[in-house]
């Protein structure tokens, strides 16, 4: 039975089930159009008063908000409205937040400015106005000297039917001129399709997408056809796409998804880019947090004790 | 809601709009390809919308390096003014619950832009089928009541099949019956909504099984095409 509002698609986290639960078990393949709008259609006619009640509930428990963790107030317009910017960099993924941290975040004093708070059956975030550094978590920053560049760390996971309302309590209604957006982020080496022999992929490695708007060329090769981009990052594009907003996707293809010190360094190209120039410091300096980091997690992820 | 590429938004005045459903082996995602790509069909916006799961990909009709890096969203919105055509193409599924709200506001558009009528190309699962629709071709018509005469007349002229009803609750044996399109995603709510908004809409589905769905497209698009008369047919090989 597919639980109310669970979005229904296959991720690399939260399998969707379509493998059998015993042996023997005949499981019913999904058609490959996505939902069957049937289904839908009867779920709708046999709903009760109190379906539809559970369903709100578990709406506005999926509702994203922006807040401003120092005075534990809601955000009451867009982040971009409260906060104008000509740079906007957003990293998204563990890997991503784990580069700009070492690199850009280390180079410069950073105030943050807002928080985003969901929830959804991968980021369990209940109370996050005490979010540990270890919780997954999305939260926005602008530098101090010159408040202008914004920097999103977004580690949590944004479900399809959250990442319109987040474009939205970010980027607001109205399109931002003016302004050019950086995305970086991760995809499995195994989603990346080429008609070359895959023994000559060597991952990680890095692709971009820009959207029409961005006029400065790439620090990589483009993402060739028929490959796609789904989830948050691509929402992002999107919205710049339509709305004008010059706009480029870094995209690393990884073979670990997890922390990982190849697969972080493989970002390393960006830092010759208009977007992150400036912004960076000391390189060598932040090579050694980089490696600090891994320390810590390594050790965070010791399953023995 | 649509979002030009442009400065201006475009006349969509006496256009015939075409769109597919996302259906059951994508047959009308992929005729849709074909018609944009063969017509060399220009992009002229958006739809932007919260109802489809986002996705971004470069240019997927690219002939040259110099196009090959615009680019694509997942509902985007071409149109070849020398024929009055124009195309919406959908990239990916509909975010649960979001279906109706997308054929409502989709079809609101359509109305106010004072397009002639809506081509809907879609597909159902070819499992369905009853004994006579087994031994009958495979493609099959729907026409909201607001479709105007000349169209009902030059359909009619074709002998095309009609779409047939079938039980509203196949498993109760005195049923009443109604339009039923299983597999055929948001094609029947567009058609609902077609005939409660009084809005011309005409439905062209064929029944598929989910695999190489390349030939159904074709198929799909011949049969299209043999209404339309967009381009001339080819000669087809089995006539050599």
């Amino acid at each position: 039975m597919r639980r109310v509002g669970a979005p229904r698609s296959c991720r690399d986290v939260g399998q969707d089930t379509m493998a059998a639960t015993f042996f023997g078990e005949v499981v019913r393949t999904p058609c490959r159009a996505g939902t069957e709008d049937q289904e839908e259609e009867e779920e709708g006619r046999r709903e009760t008063a109190e379906d539809r009640e559970v369903r709100r509930q578990l709406s506005r428990k999926r509702e994203v908000r922006l807040f401003r963790r120092q005075t534990k107030t809601s955000l009451e317009v867009s982040l971009l409205e409260k906060y104008p910017c000509s740079k906007f960099i957003i990293a998204i993924g563990n890997n991503a937040v784990a580069f700009l941290s070492s690199f850009v975040m280390n180079s410069g004093v950073w105030e943050e400015v807002g928080c985003a708070k969901l929830w959804n059956e991968w980021c369990r975030t209940t109370d996050t106005t005490h979010l540990s550094p270890a919780e997954a978590f999305c939260v926005f920053y602008h530098l101090k000297s010159n408040p202008s560049v914004l920097l999103c760390q977004c580690s949590c996971y944004v479900a399809e039917d959250q990442q319109y309302q987040w474009l939205e309590k970010v980027f607001g209604s109205c399109a931002r001129k003016n302004m050019q957006v950086t995305v970086l982020t991760c995809r499995h080496v195994t989603d990346y399709k080429t008609s070359e022999s895959t023994s000559s992929l060597h991952s990680p490695f890095l692709k971009a997408l820009k959207t029409q708007n961005f006029k400065e060329p790439p620090c990589c090769p483009l993402l060739e056809q028929p490959n796609i981009v789904h989830d948050l990052p691509a929402a992002v594009l999107s919205y710049c796409q339509v709305w004008k907003i010059p706009a480029v996707l870094y995209l690393c293809y990884t073979d670990v998804m997890k922390l990982d010190l190849i697969t972080v360094e493989a970002f390393k190209p960006i830092l010759s880019s208009r977007s992150l120039k400036g912004l960076v410091k000391n390189i060598p300096q932040s090579t050694e947090i980089l490696k600090k980091l891994m320390t810590t997690n390594e050790i965070q992820s010791n399953i023995y004790t | 809601m649509f979002v030009p590429c442009g400065e201006s938004v475009p006349d969509l005045a006496g256009y015939t709009f075409l769109m597919p459903a996302v259906s059951v082996g994508n047959v009308g995602q992929l005729a849709m390809d074909l018609i944009i790509s063969t017509l060399n069909m220009c992009k002229i916006g958006y739809f932007y919308t919260d109802c489809l799961v986002p996705m971004v990909g470069n240019n997927p009709y690219a002939t040259a390096e110099e196009n090959s890096t615009e680019l694509s969203i997942n509902a985007e919105i071409y149109s070849l003014p020398s024929k009055k055509l124009v195309a919406l193409q959908l990239r990916s599924i509909f975010i649960k619950y979001k279906s109706k709200p997308f054929c409502e506001k989709l079809l609101s558009w359509v109305k106010s832009s004072n397009c002639a009528k809506v081509i809907v190309l879609s597909s159902s699962h070819s499992y369905h089928r009853n004994d006579l629709q087994l031994r009958s071709t495979p493609f099959r018509y729907l026409l909201t009541p607001f479709v105007q005469k000349s169209v009902q007349t030059k359909i009619m002229s074709l002998n095309w099949e009609e779409m047939e009803k079938s039980p509203c609750i196949p498993e109760i044996d005195d049923s009443e019956f109604c339009i039923r399109i299983p597999g055929g995603g948001i094609t029947k709510t567009l058609y609902d909504e077609g005939c409660s908004k009084e809005i011309p809409v005409v439905v062209l589905l064929k029944f598929v099984s989910e695999g190489d769905n390349i030939p159904d497209a074709l198929g799909l698009v011949e049969y299209l095409n043999e209404w339309l008369q967009i381009i001339k047919p080819c000669v087809s090989f089995t006539t050599l």
